[in-house]
């Protein structure tokens, strides 16, 4: 079970020849995913650590029968290549990709939406199901298979909260990093949707930051439709407004999009919100055992 | 990045938007000839990355050269005080001298993502020359909003919605859709991440103009209008801030006394929150990256400690593809080589976190080491009290 990719994936590598994407490839094929090649325009008929390379994405798929991406290219370059992913119909594009321009996102967003391909990111740190297979950044061996899915705008904050279940021997069904650009594919209604319909995944962690409104959108849909308990942290209580605080979209502009109301928001819809990021965990643990 | 009011006119002027005539001086002896040259009352106004600075006198309406020359004196050089400045202030360096106009109305005008709809949104109010936000607050009725599809741009029929919502009439309204097709065409040229006209004027004689222009940009996009990068004024910057930036560390100073070294930006906001929690006060936000080496271990290094408020820092690291041995050898090189005199406090966690923890006790050197983030923020937070944990 889990969501978005198991062991059926066939993951692809948009910049398989670079630097990351080759060091990437190479920690997803040692996790257990199925790793079938890679994409870098102008090598395409050599082979690069043993997996094909291609062209095109297009041509990489029909060839390898991949139906998963995951996207190490430059940011000027990182755009295009969520279009090709669309183009060629891939059902997940996983974009780990820092640093695209803000109007290329709201373009190629307005040329997929409605179409079949999941974007997730661009800017985060992409996904791992534990104990089957990853498509990203997120270190393997932090994981354990287990009960509770993670949903986060932020890296290393994901990897502390996967730290901490692992440790308290929770583990997890998908951690999905969903990125900290402004524009971003998979929102965290999105996920939390994808979790709801997993029987496996009985709790969900959601890691927000400040700046926009996304954590609030969240916090309405899951007082409505989520039934399974959530533990919330929002990152950025004591930054300062009007500054941007690393990520590309974690801004407090004009008064709006504080931790303050994001957490207060979630905090009403029965989130389990926790100021600290070192009880993360421990709150998980508590709901889950809701006796002890 | 943000930019000056003089140099964002000067790019709408290029794009076609209506500004008023005017010139920016550094020296007061040259606000003179400008003020001779434009004629008639002229504005002073100061040149600072702040709004609000109408209400600290860094604007004055004026007659003549000698009175212009008079207030350029008064401003360049100054503190100016708003309420986006703190009570530090920022100094004048410059001022921007134009004609004077006969305002009939103010209007307002802003551009700028609205992130759910995934569109650029065209907002105007009528209240021009107030805080939008606080309009929005107060009356939201009277802010009207075009979303821009991105690959129709912004459509006639648009401009002419919110030219009659704004009560324009006449001319005024083909006017409006000029300035606005303009305004947005700016905005995408130059991939700005804001745009605000705030006032947008009618003139007597029934003309538009922006009278004030605030844009930022999208620092993401740097990378293709080099033209853009010269406007950067780092005078109006943190001097750390600015020294940070040269070796691609996301810092930025606070006010407290705990400084921080975290990776990963969520992780280092969080490592904020959670020194706040333990009772102390961050002195900065500082990501180093996912992929921190030695070297830039040494320049976050050199950053932190130059900030003299800190009294203690926190180094809190992940280690995934970061291995913690690495940067254990790279925090002790840094240590020895600037011979840092405050306490650390290290807290690391992931690949190789034993190995990095045996070299950090062998160095020799006076490192505290946790085991939590929690115990990690209690520790640095007494040691910056001057308190033995």
């Amino acid at each position: 079970m889990a969501v978005l990719i198991d062991k059926n994936t066939r993951l692809m590598v948009q910049g398989i020849t670079g630097r990351e994407g080759t060091f990437h490839a190479k920690a997803a094929a040692a996790y257990g995913t199925t790793v079938v090649g890679g994409v870098t325009p102008g090598k395409g008929g050599t082979t690069h650590e043993g997996w094909p390379v291609f062209n095109t994405v297009a041509e990489c798929m029909a060839a390898t029968g991949a139906n998963a991406s995951v996207i190490f290219v430059p940011p000027a370059g990182g755009a295009d290549a969520i279009l090709e992913a669309a183009d060629a119909g891939l059902p997940l594009a996983v974009c780990i990709t820092e640093g695209i321009p803000t109007l290329d996102m709201l373009r190629a967003f307005a040329a997929i939406r409605g179409g079949k391909t999941r974007v997730i990111g661009p800017n985060c740190p992409g996904l791992i199901t534990a104990g089957q297979a990853k498509a990203g950044i997120i270190p393997g061996h932090i994981c354990k298979e287990g009960r509770v899915g993670i949903v986060s705008k932020s890296g290393t904050l994901t990897y502390e909260a996967i730290h901490q279940l692992t440790k308290l021997g929770l583990g997890q069904t998908t951690c999905i990093g969903i990125g900290g650009d402004p524009l971003i594919g998979t929102s965290f209604i999105d996920a939390l949707s994808l979790f709801a319909a997993d029987p496996q995944t009985e709790a969900v962690v959601m890691i927000g930051e400040i700046g926009g409104n996304a954590e609030q959108d969240a916090a309405v849909w899951i007082q409505r439709h989520f039934r399974k308990p959530v533990v919330g942290f929002i990152a950025g209580q004591t930054a300062p407004p009007g500054r941007r605080m690393g990520h590309a979209g974690a801004i407090i502009a004009g008064g709006k999009g504080t931790a303050a109301e994001k957490m207060e928001a979630l905090a009403s819809a029965g989130v389990r919100v926790v100021k600290s990021p070192a009880d993360i965990g421990s709150a998980v643990e508590r709901l889950l055992k809701p006796n002890s | 990045m943000k930019i000056h009011e003089y140099q964002a006119k000067a790019i709408l002027a290029k794009h076609g938007v209506p500004v008023p005539r005017g010139e920016v001086v550094f020296d007061p002896a040259d606000a003179a000839a400008v003020a001779a040259r434009l004629g008639g009352t002229v504005v002073v106004k100061a040149q600072i990355h702040a709004g609000g600075r109408g209400k600290g006198g860094g604007v004055k309406v004026v007659k003549g050269p000698d009175e212009a020359a008079a207030a350029a004196r008064q401003m360049i050089g100054m503190n100016l005080v708003t309420y986006q400045t703190g009570p530090a202030g920022q100094k004048v360096r410059r001022v921007l001298i134009e004609q004077g106009l006969r305002i009939e109305r103010e209007l307002y005008l802003g551009l700028v993502l609205d992130r759910a709809s995934e569109r650029l949104v065209l907002m105007v109010s009528s209240e021009g020359g107030v805080e939008i936000e606080k309009v929005a607050e107060e009356s939201p009725e009277k802010i009207f909003k075009a979303f821009i599809h991105p690959g129709i741009g912004l459509s006639a029929f648009q401009t002419r919605k919110l030219a009659f919502a704004l009560g324009l009439r006449g001319t005024q309204v083909a006017q409006a859709g000029k300035m606005m097709t303009a305004l947005y065409g700016a905005f995408v040229a130059t991939d700005a991440s804001l745009l605000e006209i705030n006032p947008l004027i009618v003139t007597e004689d029934g003309n538009l103009l922006a009278l004030d222009a605030k844009m930022n940009f999208d620092d993401n996009a740097l990378f293709r209008h080099p033209e853009l990068k010269e406007l950067r004024d780092t005078s109006e910057e943190d001097p750390l801030e600015v020294e940070a930036s040269k070796f691609s560390l996301n810092y930025i100073k606070l006010d407290g006394t705990v400084g921080c070294m975290v990776n990963g930006a969520g992780l280092a906001m969080a490592t904020m929150d959670i020194i706040k929690l333990a009772g102390g006060e961050p002195a900065n936000f500082l990501d180093v990256g996912g992929g921190a080496n030695a070297e830039q271990i040494r320049n976050a290094f050199r950053i932190l400690t130059a900030d003299k408020a800190v009294r203690a820092v926190l180094i809190n690291i992940f280690g995934g593809i970061l291995r913690c041995d690495i940067l254990a050898e790279g925090v002790i090189a840094a240590v020895r080589e600037l011979g840092v005199s405050v306490p650390i406090v290290i807290r690391m966690e992931g690949t190789n976190v034993e190995k990095g923890k045996q070299m950090l006790q062998e160095s020799g050197l006076n490192f505290e080491t946790a085991d939590d983030m929690s115990e990690a923020a209690s520790r640095v937070v007494s040691a910056a009290r001057g308190v033995s944990a």
